[in-house]
């Protein structure tokens, strides 16, 4: 700036005329500028950003190939002449997936009624989206999720006029969604209960629901089902069975249930004591203090904790397939094993991961979203 | 609001008539549970008890760090499961962190590329089922590579196929006690130089370069002994044999499967926890030891790191914990780790609550250890209000 500056030199008034600035140097603009300061800022960034070129050079072009360009979209018109399975294959074949579609999403379930699935998906859809979009009050929008499970229930096992569908035809995303989605809205409030148990003055009480949290926190969810799937029998008085699935379900829903008891602790102790000491100075029962005060705000705060406990559930419930019951992950490897299909592992596992992505990754999106609007 | 020591007030009584109902309801539950369980197990004709234990097995386990045979109690074959998951969760959690620390700093990194990479890494292992992931890398484990007879051999001695990885087994010979000891020598004198530099830094403010110092007596000591005692080490070599391999070490599909998923998986979660860590120190910490003309590694190691840590651990504490239970996929594999071999023993006697209990007990125990390490590590780097 100083050099810039005229000044007065021989008595005559010089007056300052500032010239037009030089545009700035090439590399310090543009795309030159932003790869020179985001990929070759030092030698030791240029030489990972060649590495990771590399990396994709060496990768990406082999995997489109093998997805996209080379790919078998639709079944051979003749089967004799291309024998799945039997021809050299060069690319991934997705005609595999259209085949498995049915047992993929719906496991088992009987063709003529595949309707009532297909309604039942649509509800949930619609559901989520009111959820989503934000139609409905919150207070209208828990009722409704509460509600939900008994419609779609009816309309996938049948009775009261529709034809009943056996459990153990049930399966396939269909099931995966069903445990992951009952399981939540059933151990929410149980959970609320663990974690009010736990912040209990009553010692009884108290060391109750620590003991239980703890118990199921500390082992796998794989002893759980073992349990839920084999000791659960045990237990009962004779003559009373529940089936395979319920049991399961139970063992899901008591998993779940200490897990969201934590997150809920998280958010109750975020509650100042002068909140729970006010609204009793106002002479509000000790239940009212808790129902009207400082759960929903505490359940404000966890929203997004409990969403990624969600995803997490709904990763978990793949673990059925270990007592027997064939979720989305197992009709997948049950299709991989087809023996009339050997050879399309890659495609059926990749296909699942797509799935499994795409539900999880969009939950957790609308979780941080939530995050978002929480913060003011 | 103290209620006086001799008037029982009215909400002491609620709580204690409550208290007193919840008692008497479990009593209730738990003794219709015992009768309602010794009537099933008797009319399965079901065993109770931990007399099973010593029983003989008769089931093969194909991965088994011990000697062990079909002969053996299953007692013994538990205690295999058990050494197999702890296996299992020490490997994972040492080679998870190291992978986590990696990805962690790449996410930070400036490099945008690498940040980029390291982003699509965690967010696709994120959202994805671990089991999904194990089936994954167990049918690359078989189905990638290929049959015995047409092995790949990068190196001499090493060969990859579907039945494993096979890796030339060392075998010690007289004299390698000697090289032992000059290792932990090595160790001891890594330690006593680091002690005594940090005292001559604190004395004299001198600086000696205690870590390569440290490490070159790590080296020397074992190479000393190594040369007086004439390398007392040979090596088995894998041969084909037939259809398959003979000798040399090997890695079980199974096992490397299992290893695989666990590792990516759970780096993923740690790397979003250095990430967020390192994230969490404040940039004038950063821009403050600059000025002060610190080295990128001392601000790496003495103003940035022991901050990131307090947020760190706790976090990773939980991903510890989740990697041991996790481990129990090992099942839907059939690597034989504790549930594995438990899950095969209800299968054979039915005897399940003794199981669950010793699965139960196991689990929590190993989380409990591993809780009470974090913990002190946690204590370690807070901060010391003064």
């Amino acid at each position: 700036m100083s050099s810039d500056t005229c000044s007065d030199t021989h008595g005559g008034l010089l007056i300052f005329k500032p010239s037009p600035d030089l545009p700035p140097p090439l590399v310090a603009v543009g795309i030159i500028a932003w790869l020179k300061k985001n990929l070759f800022s030092s030698k030791i960034n240029s030489l990972l950003t060649i590495a990771g070129v590399l990396f994709l050079w060496k990768t990406i072009p082999p995997l489109a190939s093998w997805a996209i360009i080379d790919a078998t979209w639709t079944l051979s018109p003749n089967p004799d002449t291309i024998n799945p399975g039997t021809t050299e294959k060069t690319g991934a074949c997705w005609a595999f997936i259209f085949v498995k579609f049915r047992v993929l999403m719906f496991g088992l379930y009987p063709e003529q009624f595949l309707w009532r699935p297909i309604l039942a998906f649509a509800i949930f859809v619609l559901v989520c989206a009111i959820t989503i979009f934000r139609i409905l009050q919150t207070r209208l929008l828990i009722v409704l999720w509460f509600l939900l499970p008994f419609p779609l229930f009816f309309l996938i096992n049948g009775g009261m006029g529709l034809e009943t569908v056996e459990q153990s035809l049930w399966g396939g995303l269909m099931l995966s969604i069903g445990l992951a989605a009952i399981g939540i809205i059933m151990s929410i409030p149980l959970g609320i209960l663990l974690a009010l148990g736990r912040r209990s003055k009553m010692v009884v009480v108290k060391s109750l629901c620590i003991g239980m949290i703890e118990s199921i926190r500390g082992v796998p969810l794989i002893t759980i089902l073992f349990m839920a799937s084999v000791m659960l029998p045990i237990f009962l008085p004779q003559g009373m069975d529940i089936n395979n699935l319920l049991r399961v379900q139970i063992g899901i829903i008591f998993f779940s249930s200490a897990y969201i008891a934590e997150v809920v602790r998280g958010g109750l102790q975020a509650i100042p004591q002068g909140q729970i000491e006010a609204a009793s100075s106002m002479g509000l029962k000790s239940w009212m203090v808790t129902y009207l005060v400082v759960l929903p705000q505490a359940l404000r705060h966890v929203i997004p904790s409990l969403i990624g406990r969600c995803v997490a559930l709904f990763k978990d419930t793949s673990l059925v397939i270990i007592v027997g019951l064939l979720d989305f992950l197992g009709m997948i490897k049950a299709s991989a094993q087809d023996p009339e299909w050997l050879g399309y592992d890659a495609e059926a596992y990749i296909f699942c991961a797509l799935i499994y992505w795409i539900i999880c990754f969009s939950m957790s999106q609308y979780g941080k979203s939530i995050e978002r609007r929480n913060q003011w | 609001m103290k209620p006086s020591a001799f008037s029982i007030s009215k909400p002491l009584i609620t709580t204690l008539v409550l208290q007193a109902a919840v008692i008497g309801i479990i009593f209730y539950a738990a003794h219709g549970l015992l009768v309602n369980t010794q009537a099933n197990l008797e009319a399965r004709n079901i065993a109770s008890g931990f007399g099973f234990l010593s029983l003989e097995s008769g089931m093969p386990i194909s991965n088994s760090l011990f000697p062990y045979s079909a002969a053996d109690s299953y007692g013994y074959a538990f205690l295999i499961g058990v050494i197999n998951t702890l296996y299992v969760a020490f490997i994972g959690i040492v080679m998870a962190t190291i992978l986590g620390i990696f990805i962690g700093v790449a996410r930070v990194s400036g490099n945008w590329l690498i940040s980029k990479l390291a982003e699509i890494y965690v967010e696709i292992l994120r959202n994805i089922p671990l089991l999904l992931l194990l089936f994954f890398t167990y049918s690359i484990a078989l189905a990638a590579l290929p049959i015995p007879k047409k092995s790949l051999a990068p190196f001499q001695g090493f060969f990859f196929n579907n039945r494993g990885i096979y890796l030339p087994r060392p075998i010690p010979e007289s004299g390698f006690s000697m090289v032992c000891i000059g290792f932990i020598l090595g160790i001891a004198a890594a330690f006593f130089i680091q002690w005594y530099g940090a005292r001559l830094h604190r004395n004299t403010g001198r600086i000696i370069p205690c870590f390569s110092l440290g490490l070159v007596a790590m080296v020397a000591f074992p190479s000393i002994a190594w040369w007086v005692t004439n390398g007392p080490l040979s090596w088995e070599f894998a041969v084909l044999k037939g259809f398959n391999f003979k000798g040399g070490l090997v890695i079980r599909p199974e096992f490397s499967a299992l290893m695989t998923g666990l590792i990516l998986y759970t780096a993923a979660f740690i790397g979003e926890n250095v990430r967020s860590g390192i994230q969490s120190v404040n940039i004038g910490q950063i821009n403050s030891s600059k000025a002060l003309g610190l080295t990128p590694g001392l601000t790496m190691r003495k103003v940035i790191l022991p901050q990131a840590l307090r947020v760190i651990i706790p976090a990773t504490t939980n991903d510890y914990t989740s990697l041991v239970k996790n481990s129990s996929l090992a099942v839907a594999i059939g690597y034989p780790d504790m549930v594995s071999i438990g899950g095969t023993i209800i299968g054979q006697n039915d005897q399940a609550i003794e199981i669950i209990a010793m699965w139960m007990a196991v689990y929590m125990t190993i989380n409990l250890i591993i809780s009470l390490i974090m913990n002190w590590l946690n204590a370690r780097v807070q901060l010391i209000g003064r």
